[in-house]
C-alpha cells in the first residue's frame, strides 16, 4: 500500500491586477513563499508540476526553474483548462505515489486581467462567399447563431438545466443572485479576494446581464494571480521538523476524471457525470462521506454551476440542491460551509491558480491559520474544480493532528 | 441561387431538418465528422434525422457575444425525442418573460443574406410552437 502524501507548503498570491509583474514573476511569488511555507528550499524538490494557459508559448515551468533554481529535475508543464493547478498538482502527487519522488512542486499562474470573455467564438473571416469548413462544414462561425459557446452562456444553461429536470417553480434569477450574494459576503473576509465587497440583492440583479441568469457580479472575475503547493512523502515527512510535521496537511484523496459520454455532452458540456464520479472516487479513497466534511471550495464559476455541484458532490440529497442553499447549509454558518473564500465570483478566477487556490483556502482552516473567516474546529475539507471539456479534480484534506 | 445550410447537419430539402450521424453498433447521435464513436468506440455511422419538435431543456440570453452577433439573444438547449439540440430560439422576445423551462419548439429556419455569388446562407433555430393556433 503506498504511502501517505501531505501537502508541506502552499501560498497563493493576492488575486487581482498585478500589471507590474508578469507571468513568472507571479508564479515565483508564489512558489518561493510555498517552499517558505513548508521550510524547505527549491533543492529539495524533486519535481515540478507547472501549469499557466495564456502566457505564450514555451514551458513556464522552464521559465520559473530559471528564476527560482535550475535544479534539472523533471518539469512537467500540463494544461487542462481551469482544473489546470489541480493537475499540475496531481502530477506531482501521482510522482511521489509512484516513488519516482519525495517532494514535488506544483504551480498554476494566470494573468488574466482585462482578459473579458473566454471562449466566444468569433465570425470566421469572410471571403464574400459561403463556403462549408471544417468538422461541421459550417458556412461562418457558429457561436452566437446556433446557440452560444460563451462560458456565461454554458454555465447558464448548466444551471437552467438543472432546475428544469427537477420541476422547480421558483424565481430562478433571484434564486442564483443569492446564492452570489452569499459568496460575495463571504468575501468580505478574504483580504486575497479581487473583489471583497458585500453585495446586495438589488444590486447583484440589477447590474449588466452578461448571460441570463447570471449578471455580471454572478460571474467569475478575471485576474491576475498565482497558486503553489509544496507535496511531500509520509516517509520523507517524518525526517523533517515537528514543526512541518505540525502544519502538514494529509491528501486524503486526489482524484482527476475526465467527462464521459453521455446523451448530449457534445452539444452542451455535462459537467456533472466527471464531478459525481471524481467525487465518489475521493470518498471512497478517503473512507469518508460528504455529511464528515467541515468546508468546501466548489468551482462556482457562475452563480449556476454552484447550484448544480452541491448535488454532484453529494452535499445534499439527489435532486435538492435548491433545498440545500434554502436551508442556509453553504453559508458560513451553516453545516456544511461553500466558498466561505467568496469563490470564484469575488475572490477571482486566474484560470491555472485556481485548482491550487482553493487546496490553500481549505489548508489555511485545517491548519487554524484562517484568521477571521477561521471555520473553527475544522479537520476535513474538499476542493473541487472544473475545467471545461471537461476535466474534474477533486481533493480531500485533512488537519494536521497536532492541530 | 442557391439555399446553402449554415452546417452540414442542416438539411434544407423537401423540409428542413437536422441530420445526425448514429453509430450503428450503440445508437448514440452526432453532429459533424466522427472519427469514432465517443461511446462505445464503433466505427460505423448511418444518417438519421432528427425530429423537428422538442422541449427546452435549458436556455440562456445572451447579451454579450463575438463581433457581429445581434444582441441579446436566446440560446437553447432542445430535447427533440430524446436527441439533445442546441440552437437559438426564433421568433421571440429575447426576455425571461416570453422565454421558459419546458417550452415546446419546433425547428425554424432565418436567412444570413446572399454571398457574393448570390447564394444565400440559411441557419435555423427553434420557434415556439403557437398552442392556440395549431387547428
Amino acid at each position: 500500500m503506498s504511502d501517505d502524501v501531505f501537502i508541506l507548503g502552499i501560498n497563493m498570491t493576492k488575486f487581482g491586477k498585478h500589471p507590474d509583474k508578469d507571468t513568472t514573476d507571479l508564479g515565483a511569488e508564489a512558489a518561493l513563499a510555498a517552499l517558505d511555507d513548508g521550510g524547505v528550499t527549491i533543492r529539495d524538490i524533486d519535481v515540478i508540476g507547472a501549469g499557466n494557459l495564456l502566457g505564450g508559448p514555451g514551458g513556464f515551468g522552464q521559465m520559473l526553474q530559471k528564476q527560482i533554481g535550475q535544479t534539472g529535475v523533471p518539469v512537467y508543464n500540463v494544461q487542462n483548462a481551469c482544473a489546470t493547478g489541480a493537475t499540475a498538482l496531481r502530477t506531482a502527487i501521482m510522482a511521489i505515489k509512484a516513488g519516482e519522488a519525495q517532494m514535488g512542486l506544483a504551480v498554476g499562474v494566470e494573468k488574466l486581467s482585462g482578459a473579458g470573455l473566454l471562449a466566444g467564438g468569433t465570425a470566421k473571416d469572410d471571403d464574400g462567399t459561403w463556403t462549408p469548413s471544417g468538422r461541421y462544414g459550417a458556412i461562418t462561425g457558429t457561436d452566437g447563431r446556433i446557440g452560444t459557446v460563451t462560458m456565461p452562456g454554458t454555465f447558464a444553461q448548466i444551471g437552467m438545466q438543472y432546475l428544469h429536470e427537477h420541476a422547480y417553480s421558483g424565481a430562478e434569477f433571484e434564486l442564483f443572485a443569492r446564492i452570489s450574494q452569499k459568496n460575495h459576503a463571504h468575501s468580505t473576509l478574504n483580504p486575497l479576494a479581487t473583489y471583497t465587497e458585500e453585495l446586495s440583492l438589488e444590486q447583484i440583479m440589477g447590474d449588466f446581464m452578461v448571460a441570463y441568469p447570471n449578471t455580471r457580479p454572478m460571474c467569475s472575475a478575471n485576474c491576475d494571480g498565482a497558486a503553489a503547493a509544496v507535496v511531500v512523502s509520509g516517509e520523507k515527512l517524518r525526517t523533517l521538523s515537528a514543526e512541518q510535521q505540525a502544519r502538514a496537511v494529509k491528501v486524503r484523496a486526489s482524484v482527476l476524471t475526465s467527462d464521459p459520454w453521455a446523451e448530449g455532452c457534445q452539444v452542451l458540456p455535462d459537467v456533472n457525470t466527471l464531478t459525481r464520479r471524481a467525487a465518489a472516487q475521493a470518498y471512497e479513497a478517503a473512507g469518508v462521506g460528504p455529511e464528515d466534511l467541515d468546508l468546501v471550495e466548489l468551482h462556482d464559476c457562475f452563480a449556476t454551476a454552484e447550484l448544480v455541484h452541491y448535488d454532484n458532490l453529494g452535499l445534499c440529497e439527489p435532486g435538492g440542491a435548491v433545498d440545500f442553499f434554502e436551508s442556509g447549509a453553504p453559508y458560513r454558518d451553516g453545516s456544511t460551509p461553500v466558498n466561505v473564500s467568496g469563490g470564484l465570483q469575488s475572490k477571482g478566477h486566474p484560470v491555472s491558480a485556481t485548482g491550487i487556490a482553493n487546496i490553500w483556502e481549505v489548508c489555511h482552516h485545517l491548519r487554524g491559520e484562517a484568521g477571521p473567516r477561521q471555520i473553527e474546529g475544522a479537520r476535513l475539507g474538499l476542493a473541487h474544480v472544473i475545467g471545461l471539456g471537461s476535466a474534474c479534480g477533486v481533493h480531500i484534506l485533512e488537519a494536521p493532528a497536532a492541530a | 441561387m442557391t439555399r446553402i445550410p449554415i452546417v452540414d447537419y442542416l438539411v434544407l430539402e423537401p423540409e428542413p431538418h437536422l441530420r445526425a450521424h448514429e453509430c450503428t453498433h450503440c445508437g448514440a447521435r452526432y453532429f459533424g465528422r466522427r472519427n469514432a464513436c465517443a461511446s462505445c468506440g464503433g466505427r460505423s455511422f448511418t444518417d438519421t434525422d432528427v425530429a423537428t419538435e422538442g422541449e427546452v431543456e435549458a436556455f440562456t440570453i445572451v447579451s454579450f457575444a463575438a463581433p457581429g452577433i445581434p444582441v441579446p439573444f436566446v440560446a437553447a438547449i432542445v430535447d427533440c425525442d430524446g436527441t439533445t439540440v442546441q440552437g437559438n430560439l426564433l421568433e421571440v422576445e429575447p426576455s425571461p418573460e416570453h422565454v421558459h423551462l419546458g417550452m415546446k419548439v419546433r425547428l425554424a429556419t432565418a436567412s444570413l443574406g446572399e454571398d457574393a455569388n448570390g447564394d444565400e446562407g440559411i441557419t435555423f433555430g427553434f420557434a415556439p410552437i403557437d398552442q392556440g393556433s395549431a387547428s
